[in-house]
């Protein structure tokens, strides 16, 4: 026993600390395995492959990668492909369309459902059950009901309104209407559920005041609530833009990308090509697709910064 | 974005309080219920047409009871539509996406659950480096990382295997799954993880014996936000499964899209009903889970 004492004061603090080290290390050693497939994901998939389409899309590639590099080339093809162009056309007024009616008709939502109602739940569970669904599913059925000769707007002439015309899908100039509406139908219900836990998460409060000075419900939502659930609105809105840019199986299932390319997006183009065997070209139109989520998440990251830095000052 | 999972969804709600009733009263239910039958129609669209002959379609509309319902349709669609390929319908699909399902949740979610541990209780030099690239691949379009996937994988011999569909669901389920783990670690007390090292337990002794019976109320989240997402996915499936392991969700759209003549809607919605039966039932099984997995849960696409 003696000696060990002995034996450790003879150490230098140099060799104790060095000794420590590689204890903690080895401590650490059973977490550093059992991460090794998070590692292998975040690094290998997130960091290398990211990287590795990056790089393809400056080269030549056709079904095997090669680094046989052309500089800006394949861009320069890609913006002048009528088809791509057209893609990212599809895409703003797609996204625009689905984002502003899902967050005006999921706050609405909301807001009604906040009103102190019967039978909350079975609302909830009506409005929320699309999700559950495949975006296949929900093009199917939409497809379904849009289809001129037996959808709505059969039902609907059948009842004595033979004028009636509603059937966007048929016509190029309307498909991407049909395919907003079948968007909402399966994404609202979670706008709902997000803003409707902000808007639970205002303080009581605020109602209080705002009735005392007489300040009728919906100004306050719409002045006082709606500021203040600024962060849950943010939520809602990075989903569906993330949502919005992977749009794919709902096209497939919904149209095919028609009639002729009226309803193809960024998504179904990339897949195209690398089934066509045209990996450098495809790999340009991703890394366009990369582009915004990246600004998105670097806002989001000096936007958060900017708020540790206000807090630590303060 | 991570801080945003909502966890007062089934809180009292704050709205003003209502009078009597009003006309106000009245048009909030009014826009509640014109609301859920937007929700609603589509489904029972669905089911009323997988039970009614052509005919009966072709003559009536589309909302109306069938006269004479039939379940033939969903006996064609299950076991004899054909996918161009075969004409066996979509149990071979349905039982496709049950191994896939089967496979992928228990992997993705165990990988996970050690990931969140270590993340909350064992943190290293770059741990929280490698957690910010894995949440940032969260939001990273799936188009941008299929070229690279699909190359490695055949590098490896696994593109288009049972193998291979699995990894692929762990990669993209990762993000969300570790990300729901370490919150639900995070807010555990440490006091705990601090007296089983005092203890002597190491990294797996504490994580089979303590952190692992406590976490099966996230895991039960985990795994219902894993088996519909698996059973709805449709862009893997296509692209990684090959042609043996097709899911339910490619077997569908090829049913539909393969029509010989005049498209045979009663078929295309039993067949729609059949694949859509799993997540409905899980849905409403499991209520109030399914909402919490929701919030975390919508990142994934």
């Amino acid at each position: 026993m003696t000696t060990i004492v002995a034996y450790e004061q003879s150490l230098t603090t140099g060799q104790l600390k060095s000794r420590a080290n590689r204890r903690r290390l080895l401590g650490k050693l059973p977490a550093i395995i059992g991460t090794l497939p998070m590692m292998a994901v975040a690094i290998g998939v997130f960091v290398i492959g990211i990287a590795f389409t990056v790089v393809l899309s400056f080269t030549n590639s056709k079904l095997f990668p090669s680094f046989n590099f052309v500089g800006t080339r394949q861009y320069e093809v890609l913006w002048s492909t009528t088809r791509w162009v057209e893609s990212v056309k599809h895409i703003w007024f797609y996204g625009l369309g689905q984002i502003s009616v899902s967050l005006v008709f999921g706050f609405l939502l909301a807001v009604f459902m906040d009103q102190r109602i019967r039978g909350e739940d079975a609302f909830r569970t009506i409005f929320l059950y699309p999700f559950a669904l495949s975006a296949v599913i929900t093009g199917l059925i939409w497809q379904l009901m849009l289809e001129p000769i037996w959808g709505l707007q059969a039902a609907v002439r059948s009842l004595g309104f033979t004028n009636f015309t509603f059937a966007p899908l048929a016509d190029g100039n309307t498909a991407l209407i049909g395919m907003v509406i079948a968007s909402v139908w399966q994404g609202t219900g979670v706008t709902m559920a997000i803003l409707l836990a902000g808007l639970r998460g205002i303080d009581d409060e605020i109602w209080k005041a705002s009735r005392v000075d007489g300040i009728p419900a919906w100004r306050t939502y719409l002045s006082i609530v709606l500021p203040m659930m600024r962060g849950t609105v943010a939520t809602a809105l990075v989903l569906l833009v993330v949502n919005v840019v992977r749009t794919f199986d709902i096209v497939i299932a919904m149209t095919g990308g028609g009639p002729g390319i009226a309803t193809q997006m960024p998504a179904t183009y990339v897949i195209d090509n690398i089934n066509a065997r045209n990996v450098g070209h495809g790999m340009a139109a991703a890394t366009c697709m990369l582009l915004p989520i990246a600004a998105l998440v670097l806002l989001q990251a000096i936007l958060r910064w900017r708020a540790a830095r206000k807090r630590s000052a303060a | 974005m991570t801080a945003l999972a909502p966890t007062s969804i089934g809180v009292e709600p704050s709205g003003p309080r209502p009078r009597h009733i009003t006309a106000g009263r009245i048009g909030i239910y009014a826009f509640l219920i014109i609301a859920a039958l937007f929700f609603l129609l589509p489904l029972w669209v669905m089911v009323i047409t997988s039970m009614k002959s052509m005919s009966e379609i072709r003559a009536g509309n589309i909302f109306a009871l069938p006269m004479q319902p039939t379940l033939d349709y969903w006996v064609k669609a299950w076991s004899s539509a054909c996918t161009g390929v075969s004409c066996n319908g979509l149990a071979p699909g349905f039982f496709n996406s049950l191994k896939i399902t089967a496979l992928s949740v228990p992997v993705s979610i165990v990988i996970a659950m050690i990931n969140g541990y270590a993340l909350s209780f064992w943190r290293f030099r770059g741990s929280e480096l490698l957690f910010g690239i894995l949440v940032f691949g969260a939001f990273v379009p799936f188009q941008v990382l299929i070229y690279p996937i699909i190359f490695a994988l055949s590098r490896v011999g696994l593109f288009g295997t049972l193998p291979g569909i699995v990894i692929v669901h762990t990669i993209f389920g990762m993000p969300i799954l570790t990300l729901l783990f370490r919150n639900f670690f995070a807010s555990l007390p440490s006091e705990l993880f601090k007296a089983a090292r005092v203890d002597g337990a190491g990294f797996w002794r504490i994580f089979f014996w303590v952190m692992l019976p406590m976490s099966v109320p996230i895991a039960i989240v985990a795994v219902i936000l894993q088996v519909t997402g698996i059973w709805n996915d449709f862009l893997f499936g296509l692209v990684f499964a090959g042609r043996e392991n097709l899911p339910m969700t490619v077997q569908l759209n090829n049913i539909v899209r393969t029509s010989t003549g005049t498209v045979e809607y009663g078929t295309n919605m039993a067949a729609t009903v059949l694949t859509g039966a799993v997540p409905l039932i899980v849905y409403f099984v499991s209520g109030k889970w399914f909402v919490r997995g929701i919030a975390a849960g919508a990142v994934k696409g």
